[in-house]
């Protein structure tokens, strides 16, 4: 942390108003399967998953449904018993509303888990590797929202040998507080799941940062954290993008990762304190992640809270069951109300990776039309990682990429303090959002014009080695056809011959 | 003062001696530049372009015979990428490019008669003789050699359809 930041606290981020309340005092409610879900294949960071499962197959709560495919991917499995009835398209939870892969299963009611289900008791005698193995066979992945395969993430660490665990309990998306309520709730579950992912990694301690808007959650985890010397809770000045992975490591650590590098370059890594709940059912119970904590909040919802549904539900489901809503959404929203996605519809279902549904009314919404930038700097002043994003905007706006990436737009992590500061409401993270895509297009398309002008060049020298082949072949049979009728005629000579001879020995005789 | 003259003009003589000398012996020998925008180019030859394949239109670029945006399948990228490497601009909004297509096969039309098959500069279509032929999507260039090639007009040259991880959120509207 540098002496200014010292001295006059943080400069970076936002202090948005953070409408945690009512909705993160409520009691948590437990969402009852519903007649069908719909699991997503692609609802994991890397490839999507291979499906294990036939249409007409009968599956009980925690059977593998899918496979991972390739080293970042995860398994998935079935959120409930019931029949496989369909597996094929469905709207993603994705602004473009495009179609994913999705196992459709038919709920029996009965919620039986599956009787194959390892379990261990005494964790701490495995070895590292097979914890990570098991939180794989559990899928396991991230639970703050970018959802990477947990089990590739505590592997890696460990090669990388990092020192230090950080928890991310900041929760610094407003409207959210799903983390906070785990924590209440949960927090033995959590902290065990700290321990066994400390564990796994062969660090040796392990920081659970907590925004100090949470009171309750941070002294329920103090109470659990207790016993281990290992844990320690460390409350955290709110300020949103508190629970970004670099900003959390700056301020717990005082470490600053560099530019295009990962948290294991200084010795770190972050995770949400909700993938440790995630980690400790799958080793002590043998439970797949199945399930989810979810905060269902926003000015058009009739019960707002928090509620664990099933992976799988349609969230127009989740709506019906907390209550419904007062009034049409102005917007729906999958996530947090900064960086979450936008919902073209809710007859989408929730993924592992939903840490929310914000339903808004039109006056949260606050559309305005957009001005003339007036050059103020309140978007640099905001920005957490030191960017310009006015500048980057310019130059994404005049279709320049490369310029917006020579100035750091590959370093932008799209939290949106620089369009939710400005006062001419220009959609500036918007704008990176689309630059950023475009380059990922530019960069998948340089690499199939590669691999194209590979195809192509084989197809030449293949053509070219046939067309020697076959003149080869037609010179050889020339050859043979030349010599084979020189040995005819040479043959035909001797038979002459030797047909004369006796003739002329005969005239001889 | 004669010292001064005298050691400058010594000075100035001799460094200008070693420049060229070092000059012709370190000289580098004038890149021709076709081989660097053949590179550019999608090396399909398909002959689109109307020259005898990529070599052939790189050339003709770079005689400034041809504009570098004569590359239909390369579309407004190489064009861009052509453009830069010959320092010239150029005005893109000439250049017709609908987005990245792709071949597609009418699988009742087509009779199997491995006609297209055999024109297709990156054997992206398989198949065999009264198959039904299919294109591989990921090799298919969408060059539409295969297309005129075709005796039931079975091929079809479409955009590629966007799918979830082609996606890209459009730019916002300016003010």
């Amino acid at each position: 942390m540098g002496l200014m930041e010292k001295f006059f606290g943080l400069s970076w981020g936002i202090h948005p108003e953070d409408h945690k309340r009512p909705a993160a005092d409520a009691v948590t409610r437990v969402m009852p399967t519903p007649e069908r879900l719909y699991i997503s294949l692609a609802q994991h960071l890397g490839a999507p998953a291979l499906p294990t499962v036939l249409v007409g197959q009968k599956v009980k709560k925690g059977d593998r449904l899918a496979n991972p495919q390739g080293p970042v991917s995860a398994a998935l499995h079935a959120p409930a018993s019931g029949l496989v009835v369909a597996i094929g398209e469905i709207p993603a939870p994705h602004p473009s509303g495009l179609p994913v892969l999705a196992v459709t299963l038919e709920s029996d009611g009965l919620d039986a888990w599956a009787d194959d289900l390892e379990g261990c008791d005494a964790p701490f005698d495995l070895e590292p590797d097979e914890i990570s193995r098991r939180v794989a066979a559990a899928g396991v992945v991230g639970m703050g929202g970018a959802t990477f395969p947990s089990a590739l993430k505590l592997s890696s660490s460990r090669k990388a040998g990092i020192r230090t665990l950080i928890m991310n309990g900041g929760e610094c998306e407003p409207y959210l507080s799903c983390d906070d309520r785990l924590m209440r709730d949960k927090a033995d579950v959590i902290v065990d799941g700290i321990r066994l992912m400390l564990h796994a990694t062969g660090a040796q301690a392990a920081l659970v940062g907590i925004e100090d808007n949470k009171p309750e959650a941070i002294a329920a985890m103090r109470l659990a954290a207790a016993p281990y010397g290992e844990v320690s809770v460390r409350p955290l000045p709110a300020r949103y993008p508190m629970g970004s992975e670099k900003q959390l490591i700056l301020v717990l650590t005082g470490q600053e990762t560099p530019a295009g590098r990962l948290p294991a370059d200084v010795g770190v890594a972050v995770h949400n304190v909700g993938t440790a709940k995630a980690v400790s059912d799958a080793i002590r119970l043998g439970r797949p992640l199945v399930s989810r904590l979810l905060t269902i909040n926003g000015g058009a919802v009739g019960r707002p809270g928090n509620l664990l549904a099933p992976v799988g539900a349609l969230v127009e489901d989740v709506i019906a069951f907390a209550g419904g809503l007062k009034e049409p959404p102005a917007r729906l929203i999958m996530g947090g109300p900064m960086m979450g996605l936008s919902l073209p519809h809710a007859r989408v279902p929730v993924i592992k990776g939903t840490s929310g549904i914000l339903a808004f009314s039109a006056a949260e919404t606050n559309d305005r039309a957009q001005e003339a930038c007036i050059r103020c700097a309140s978007c640099v002043r905001a920005c957490p990682i030191g960017l310009l994003p006015l500048e980057m905007a310019r130059h994404v706006e005049a279709g320049d990429l490369k310029g917006a990436v020579r100035i750091g737009l590959k370093d932008c992590i799209a939290c949106g303090c620089c369009a939710y500061v400005c006062p001419a409401h220009i959609p500036l993270v918007q704008y990176f959002s689309h630059a950023k895509g475009a380059l990922a297009a530019e960069d998948r398309a340089k690499l199939r014009a590669e691999a194209v002008k590979k195809l192509a060049q084989a197809r030449s020298t293949r053509l070219a080695q046939e067309a020697r082949e076959k003149a080869e072949l037609a010179a050889r049979r020339k050859a043979e056809r030349a010599a084979a009728a020189k040995a005819a005629r040479e043959t035909a000579g001797t038979v002459e011959q030797s047909g004369t001879e006796p003739a002329a020995g005969s005239a001889s005789t | 003062m004669i010292a001064a003259l005298l050691s400058l003009t010594i000075l100035g003589l001799t460094l200008g001696l070693m420049l060229g000398i070092a000059g012709k012996l370190l000289a580098v020998e004038a890149d021709s530049g076709i081989a660097a925008l053949e590179a550019l180019l999608p090396g399909t030859n398909c002959g689109q372009c109307g020259f005898p394949g990529c070599s052939g239109a790189a050339t003709a670029i770079a005689e400034g015979r041809s504009s570098p945006a004569c590359c239909p399948p390369g579309g407004k990228a190489v064009a861009q990428a052509l453009a830069e490497k010959m320092g010239v601009s150029l005005d893109l909004s000439s250049v017709a490019d609908a987005g990245p297509k792709l071949a597609r096969v009418a699988e009742d039309l087509c009779i199997g008669c491995c006609r297209c098959l055999k024109t297709c500069p990156t054997d992206a279509i398989v198949g065999a003789s009264k198959q039904i032929h299919n294109v591989l999507k990921e090799a298919c260039t969408g060059c539409e050699a295969c297309a005129s090639h075709c005796p039931t007009e079975a091929i079809q040259i479409v955009p590629t359809p966007v799918t979830l991880p082609h996606w890209v959120m459009p730019r916002p509207l300016p003010a």
